[in-house]
């Protein structure tokens, strides 16, 4: 079995699982997300219980930490072999008649994707854990109320951030167009050049991010409530 | 019709090579396109000047041979096609045609538009192949029950003619369509299940051993491949290999 990882298409197995995963962590992330919208005491408990729940911090979390790494690592090791293997480049290619050009430049809408993760680790990932972790305060309350709801309106106010945001959720959507259905394709199902798969992927590499964006802008220009 | 030719040009496998402009009148828009090189060839020789070497056998569309790349796409601009199938009547007066030797870092260019895909023979000898005993007493392959539906996806698979269009036109250089189809037509088939798990083994490890890249699913072989050979051939080589893993 270990043989098996080493080889080519072991490597796609592998990466198709862990974009399985974060597919699936989209999609309960964005969930959460929603519910600021409609009720910040829902999305304040919510956002209470995985922030502190040990399931969920330190079974899930490092699997999740563990599948973004891995599926960016694994994603550059492999686009470096590609490279390798391509030899002289052609003096003419015209790579757009016969493939989408999402599907040739995964690497480019996952790196504003990673710088995105980057970006997020810092500005709230790591606050977070040294708050929780570091100082020690896991009541998440802020001034006698829980600080979750307050902290995601705080931080949707910057247009600066709003914007890396949106920019970051469309290049997601494009990764998401092409990833989507590939993934089945690399774990041996032909399903994902079915329509219905096809369908569906289409479905969630637009809607999931736009969530995500309208959630955003829903904060952004509603600031005081 | 008259066109300008950009074709690369490379004495021998260690030379450097670089495109060279080339320029042919009254080509017949009925000629194929390597009647048009033809031509070329015999200007060129009149002209004392060294003929261009490229590969060409059948000129039916069988043999696989012929393997350039014509205006950035593998076998030129039409569908479902060899080099040879591609007629001039798919070029305009005046065009100016680039021509370039398949790429890829396990395909080397020997002479510049021929290039050595000897990989492919020793990924078919890795695996591609059924053990039978021919000693005279084999069993009449027809009293093996076979469906209709894995007869016939066993025979697209088989109809790959190993040309090279799909590694030539990936943009990682990988042969995963040409050995999806390999492993796809015995897979599908009583006589090559019994081998199968080793065959997808060792063909797999060949494939990575020759160098070529890895999969990811654009799609771009399966437009380019003359025989319409389908990505489910992909698809299920990787489901083969992990049943033979696990």
């Amino acid at each position: 079995m270990s043989g098996f990882f080493k080889s080519s298409i072991g490597r796609k197995v592998a990466m198709a699982l862990s974009a399985f995963f974060l597919m699936f962590f989209l999609l309960q992330h964005l969930a959460i997300n929603i519910t600021s919208v409609f009720s910040a005491d829902l999305f304040n408990e919510i956002s209470h219980f995985m922030g502190t729940n040990p399931l969920v911090q330190f079974a899930l979390q490092p699997v999740l930490v563990f599948a973004v790494v891995f599926h960016f690592v694994m994603g550059f090791v492999l686009e470096l072999k590609n490279k390798k293997a391509n030899g002289v480049s052609y003096a003419k290619n015209n790579g757009g008649a016969n493939s989408s050009w999402v599907s040739r430049n995964m690497i480019y809408s996952g790196l504003v994707v990673l710088a995105f993760i980057v970006l997020h680790f810092i500005d709230f990932w790591i606050p977070e854990i040294n708050t929780k972790y570091i100082v020690g305060d896991m009541s998440g309350m802020h001034d006698g109320e829980y600080r979750y709801f307050h902290e995601l309106v705080e931080k949707f106010h910057s247009p600066l951030r709003v914007g890396a945001y949106v920019v970051s959720f469309v290049l997601l959507g494009l990764h998401l167009a092409h990833g989507f259905t590939s993934a089945f394709q690399s774990v041996g199902s032909s399903a994902g050049r079915k329509k219905t798969l096809q369908t569906i992927g289409k479905a969630y590499s637009i809607l999931v991010p736009l969530g995500f964006v309208i959630v955003a802008l829903y904060h952004h220009l509603n600031p005081h409530h | 019709m008259n066109l300008t030719l950009k074709i690369w040009r490379q004495k021998d496998s260690s030379a450097k090579g670089q495109m060279v402009g080339y320029k042919v009148s009254d080509i017949s828009e009925h000629m194929s396109f390597l009647e048009m090189m033809d031509v070329l060839n015999e200007q060129l020789v009149a002209e004392g000047e060294e003929p261009v070497a490229f590969d060409h056998d059948c000129r039916e569309g069988i043999c696989g041979m012929c393997s350039m790349y014509i205006n950035g796409e593998a076998h030129g601009p039409d569908r479902g096609i060899t080099t040879c199938q591609l007629h001039m009547r798919m070029f305009k007066d005046g065009d100016t045609i680039t021509i370039e030797p398949f790429r890829a870092a396990a395909f080397p260019v020997i002479k510049d538009l021929v290039v050595d895909r000897s990989a492919f023979d020793r990924i078919q000898h890795a695996g591609g192949y059924i053990s039978v005993n021919t000693s005279g007493n084999t069993q009449d392959a027809n009293a093996i029950p076979i469906s209709k539906h894995a007869a016939d996806e066993a025979m697209d698979a088989a109809t790959c003619i190993g040309c090279g269009a799909c590694v030539a036109t990936c943009k990682n250089s990988s042969a995963m369509l040409f050995v999806g189809a390999k492993v796809s037509q015995y897979a599908l088939l009583p006589q090559g299940q019994v081998e199968a798990a080793d065959r997808v083994k060792n063909m797999v490890a060949q494939m990575d051993l020759e160098g070529f890249g890895n999969c990811t699913n654009t799609g771009a072989c399966e437009v380019e491949c003359p025989k319409g050979i389908s990505l489910d051939n992909i698809a299920r080589m990787n489901r083969e290999l992990m049943k033979a893993s696990i």
